[in-house]
């Protein structure tokens, strides 16, 4: 606890720094010129913005999968099935990151196989850059997403559907009315990876990006050169995602933790 | 049961702790002064330490693993004992940066990061007299400006080369004169819009101020390395515009050689090491040398750490570096000319030195070789010019 806090501190003591001219070596005083910087540079808030929105849609796509697939685990399948299905949907986290990223570099290539099971159609698949992004995340957080809405569906007594149906309820109505409120806090939870995950990444962006800049590639180009405004850049990840988890809190995400 | 201690007031309490112990080390800072350090160099290499851990560029240091034919380390590991351990560096950021935590013995680094590393006492000078190999060493690069202070070598010469343009031969045509246009002229470059490739490293900017030497003439572009406000201005501007033809940015070899194989890239820069690789795998590339407008390139220096461990493996290691038939054989795989004369009668091409220029007759001696960029112009336009910081923050603006 004390070395994850204390090497988040000396991030934040870093930020504050500044660098020598020629040796690029790092200069102890104290000065706000980083925060300055990207504050008046248009690229940083463009970097900033352009993160959090893939982080956004990211979360929104995988709640939209992941939800029907853990009702379907949690309150259809049958207790095999089930056992499968769980073991199906961690299987992914049992594989390294790197070789599922490199994968989805190799299907989006130019010459890969979504390009060639599209031709056909005549149609193109979106090569490297944002969409790549946006779908190779949605993917690689996925597990993240199913599994804290199946915790969440599980606890939902059947008695509920069962009452809510006698009621004479239609199955929307139950849906909208029942199950969506009590199941919310877990998908705010498990919103929580897949915004954080997406939020500092960098390797994926690197690999399927085509050159476009998120906040964990600019903090990994800057750090080789300019540690200081590195650190200073990393400060904004820390602050979205508390804002993000004061939120989640609110919305009753750590109720059942 | 909710829990009985204030978890807020105990949040609130860690925080404050935090923010202390931030005051406390912002406060005990101290300067750092530059300056090349006087430090005594070694006056005799002693007994070999049994390891060596080195940065180098991608094929500098090969045991066999990429190729078992390709092995010039088993052998020097064998005769000395020393272990080498080899961690490679796609740019010379990545170099210094590495080379700053003092868990290294050398580094082969390229022009742009020698001198930072001499300003920041990372390296310590060295003593020729104790590579036997360094006098067969072309005189050209010695007691260069990124290699030597007041002639004093930091460094021992390992080899230099040029910066390629490689293009796909079945998708680029008509095949790009010996030029950079193709990846400049917006024009051209628009032809193969998300195709094309660049460095990813703020050093490229001074390939752009080279295409501009020769393409505005106006701005007065004399050294791509000493740019002036309205001169790096304009080479970011250019830079900006190429953005839009940018499929991908390389600084990963693997990857720019999987690319081109792939056919995701089909233009741009590139170092000799891929474009060998990639004719090997009989993939239809070429390269050339951009000889309208010049082109960038390096010239390594292998350069001992100030925190070396093992710096007795280190000597042993530039001598062995060096010695004729290990260069020839690193300047063959990489695609270089080699730093030591007589490296040129052990290649298995016997034209290999010619074809590299190794004597720096042709272009090798006129190359815009990687320097790092300072404020201090050198020329009489004084301190104006805009130093390696600059560029970086520059980088982040081109990429957007």
């Amino acid at each position: 606890m004390i070395g994850y806090l204390g090497s988040l501190a000396v991030l934040l003591v870093t930020s504050f720094w500044s660098l020598g001219e020629l040796s690029g070596e790092i200069q102890r005083t104290a000065t706000l010129d980083n925060f300055r910087t990207l504050a008046e540079e248009p690229v940083y808030r463009d970097v900033a913005f352009r993160t959090i929105g893939i982080a956004a849609a990211v979360t929104v796509t995988d709640a939209l999968l992941a939800f029907p697939l853990a009702f379907f685990m949690a309150k259809v399948a049958g207790p095999r099935s089930r056992g499968l299905l769980v073991v199906a949907v961690m299987v992914p986290l049992w594989s390294a990151y790197l070789v599922k990223a490199y994968a989805w570099r190799t299907i989006l290539s130019a010459d890969g196989p979504l390009n060639w099971a599209l031709a056909p159609f005549g149609l193109d698949g979106p090569g490297y850059g944002l969409v790549a992004v946006w779908l190779v995340m949605s993917y690689l957080w996925l597990p993240y997403m199913v599994i804290p809405i199946y915790a969440g569906l599980d606890r939902i007594s059947d008695s509920l559907l069962n009452a809510s149906e006698d009621l004479r309820a239609r199955p929307t109505y139950t849906f909208r009315r029942v199950i969506l409120p009590l199941a919310f806090p877990a998908v705010v939870a498990g919103s929580i990876f897949t915004f954080s995950l997406t939020l500092g990444d960098f390797i994926a962006p690197s690999l399927v990006g085509s050159g476009d800049q998120f906040i964990g590639t600019v903090v990994y180009s800057t750090i080789t050169t300019n540690l200081p405004l590195a650190a200073a850049f990393a400060t904004v990840p820390i602050a979205v995602m508390v804002v993000y988890l004061l939120g989640a809190r609110r919305l009753g995400a750590f109720e059942h933790v | 049961m909710r829990d009985q201690t204030h978890p807020a007031r105990t949040a609130w309490l860690v925080v404050a702790g935090l923010l202390a112990f931030m005051i406390l080390l912002a406060g005990c800072g101290d300067d750092d002064d530059g300056g090349g350090g006087t430090a005594a160099e070694l006056q005799n290499v002693g007994q070999p330490e049994g390891q060596l851990n080195l940065i180098a560029w991608a094929g500098y240091v090969e045991d066999g693993s990429t190729d078992p034919s390709v092995d010039w380390v088993t052998g020097f590991e064998r005769q000395t004992g020393c272990q080498v351990n080899v961690k490679i560096g796609n740019t010379s950021d990545e170099m210094v940066q590495l080379m700053r935590t003092g868990q290294y013995d050398g580094v082969s680094a390229s022009g742009d990061a020698t001198l930072r590393l001499i300003e920041g006492d990372d390296v310590e000078p060295v003593n020729t007299d104790l590579v036997s190999n360094y006098e067969d060493v072309f005189p050209g690069l010695k007691e260069q400006p990124y290699n030597s202070v007041d002639g004093q070598m930091y460094g021992i010469p390992h080899g230099r080369g040029a910066n390629l343009l490689m293009y796909n031969m079945d998708v680029v045509r008509p095949a790009p004169g010996e030029s950079w246009s193709v990846v400049f002229d917006p024009r051209q470059a628009s032809q193969y819009s998300g195709k094309v490739t660049a460095y990813d490293s703020p050093i490229y900017i001074a390939d752009a101020a080279l295409y501009l030497k020769t393409h505005q003439p106006d701005l007065g572009i004399e050294d791509p390395y000493e740019l002036d406000q309205r001169q790096f201005d304009a080479a970011i501007d250019l830079l900006k515009q190429q953005r839009e033809s940018i499929g991908e940015y390389w600084s990963d070899y693997t990857k720019q050689i999987q690319s081109f194989a792939n056919g995701d890239t089909v233009v741009g820069t590139t170092w000799p090491y891929q474009y060998l690789t990639l004719k090997a795998e009989g993939r239809p590339v070429n390269a050339v040398y951009a000889s309208e407008e010049g082109a960038t390139g390096w010239s390594d220096t292998w350069m001992l750490s100030s925190e070396a461990r093992n710096p007795n493996c280190m000597y042993l290691w530039m001598n062995h570096i060096i010695d004729p038939r290990v260069n020839a054989q690193v300047a063959e795989w990489f695609g270089e000319a080699p730093a030591n004369e007589k490296a040129c009668q052990f290649t298995e091409n016997r034209d290999h030195c010619d074809e590299y220029d190794a004597a720096g007759r042709r272009y090798l001696d006129d190359l815009f070789y990687w320097k790092t960029p300072l404020a201090d112009c050198g020329d009489d336009r004084g301190e104006v010019c805009q130093d390696y910081n600059a560029w970086v923050q520059g980088w982040t603006e081109v990429k957007g």
